[in-house]
């Protein structure tokens, strides 16, 4: 209980004090996991837009793959890149080892999985209520889809939250690849993890609540757009 | 060259659509059995049966979006559009859901808006162009959805019980707009189960029965109960269920 209670006052000090290495930290964890989830939006959304109307043999095999990867350990995919991007890996030579970017690569492998499965099951019964209505239009299968991703936007939102929270609170991954390097690939989950392993049990558990409190404040944003946008809906709508 | 014109260019002309021996069959159930229907140019089809007589796949099947195994030929030039029973439109202002219609349709971005504000000027609408769609009636819906047919320039419709569930001043508004579309030269094929409706608007009745066309006559001929088979006629007395056995 101590240290809880000990811990919840370190971190609203740290909180007040603005210190600049948290300020740092904290930045750095939103910085990369934030583009993660831009370039994996990218990759993971269309995969499932194109999962939830393509119909080639393996098909259903491919969405239990897909499926399975939401489980991916962060560490095996820190592995991966970091074997990818080791100066004797395929990708040696972009030189991205030990920096921001190769943590970001790391996050995208991680989300990509969470959107394109989130997202197919999203589409698919978005297109049982108005697939036909669509095709009926002129949109081709993959239009339809895509289409149905604006249509579905706020569920959308929702699961790219998730993957960020996934991205954010991993600390297998960005340790593998961006080696905890203070001031330059230093986030919070990798912080928490030095902490904890110098036997700073307060101080980790501060830095784990100040994580919390971030996203949490994103969280509460977003859910504020969102209702926004439901309410904006639901006033227009109003006789 | 020979000046003269084929029977089968004169048919592809006045063809708005055609379906051969087509059946659809959901796992076991056969929905609609060797169906044969010729929908010429013009024409108000009104498809009339019980529930679950096959009248929504026949829709379906003439539109394409149900796989059958017999033929489907649309004529030169046709240009369809279905509005469902229960519209579906994108969470998005009912402006924009005319404007990605539009798109869909590929016509010119630059024609667009004019063509969407004309659309919703003839459904009555203009004034809720900026409501989000999801936010209409039911009766604004399908007008909605009638809008979306005309501002693609569908000369070919098909409607699937348009005026199901509405109150009868919507269902006024709406059969009001099919009777002016039907004026201009578009082909309507509809399904429904108001007979005082078909017999209002419907130049010609399709009777289905359990997935068959059972008579497909005049509507004239077909109220004044002239060479239908028994069941038809039970049905037209009110005397058959009105579920498919």
């Amino acid at each position: 209980m101590n240290d809880i209670a000990e811990s919840l006052r370190l971190a609203l000090q740290l909180v007040a004090q603005a210190d600049a290495g948290l300020v740092r930290t904290v930045a750095l964890s939103l910085a990369v996991s934030g583009a993660a989830c831009a370039i994996g939006s990218g990759f993971g959304l269309a995969a499932g837009a194109w999962l939830a109307v393509a119909r080639f043999p393996g098909h259903r095999a491919l969405i239990v793959g897909v499926n399975t990867l939401l489980a991916l350990p962060s560490v095996v995919v820190g592995l991966v890149v970091y074997l990818m991007l080791s100066r004797s890996g395929p990708l040696g030579s972009w030189g991205l080892l030990f920096t921001p970017g190769a943590m970001v690569i790391a996050q995208t492998v991680l989300v990509v999985p969470i959107l394109a499965a989130l997202s197919r099951q999203l589409v698919a019964d978005a297109l049982r209520d108005g697939g036909d209505q669509l095709r009926s239009l002129g949109a081709s299968p993959l239009q339809a889809a895509l289409l149905m991703l604006l249509h579905e936007r706020w569920a959308v939102l929702t699961l790219l939250l998730t993957a960020f929270g996934r991205a954010i609170s991993e600390v297998g991954a960005v340790m593998v690849v961006g080696g905890n390097i203070a001031g330059v690939t230093r986030v919070m989950t990798t912080s928490i993890a030095l902490e904890t392993s110098k036997g700073d049990l307060p101080l980790a558990l501060a830095l784990g609540l100040v994580l919390l409190g971030v996203v949490g404040l994103l969280q509460a944003a977003i859910a504020l757009l969102q209702r926004r946008g439901h309410l904006g809906s639901a006033l227009a709508g109003a006789r | 060259m020979s000046g003269a014109v084929s029977p089968q260019a004169i048919s592809a002309r006045t063809t708005a659509v055609e379906l051969v021996d087509a059946s659809v069959r959901f796992g076991g159930v056969t929905a609609l059995s060797k169906a044969n229907l010729h929908v010429a140019r013009g024409e108000f089809i009104a498809l009339i049966g019980a529930n679950g007589s096959g009248k929504t796949t026949l829709l379906r099947a003439l539109h394409g979006l149900v796989a059958h195994d017999g033929r489907r030929t649309l004529g030169a030039g046709q240009r369809e559009a279905m509005v469902f029973q229960r519209p579906f439109v994108l969470r998005v202002s009912l402006r924009r859901n005319l404007l990605i219609a539009l798109a869909l349709a590929r016509v010119p971005r630059e024609e667009r808006a004019a063509r969407a504000a004309q659309a919703l000027q003839r459904v009555g609408l203009a004034a809720l162009a900026d409501r989000p769609a999801r936010a209409l009636s039911g009766g604004e819906l399908q007008r909605c959805a009638l809008a979306r047919a005309w501002a693609v320039r569908a000369n070919l419709l098909y409607l699937d019980e348009p005026t199901a569930n509405l109150d009868p001043a919507a269902k006024r508004e709406v059969e009001s707009l099919l009777e002016g579309f039907a004026r201009d030269g578009m082909t309507v094929v509809m399904s429904t189960h108001n007979l005082g409706q078909a017999k209002r608007l419907a130049t010609r009745i399709v009777y289905l029965d359990r997935g068959a066309l059972r008579a497909d006559l005049p509507t004239a001929e077909f109220f004044a109960a002239h060479g239908l088979d028994a069941r038809a006629d039970l049905f037209l007395k009110g005397e058959l269920p009105w579920t498919s056995d």
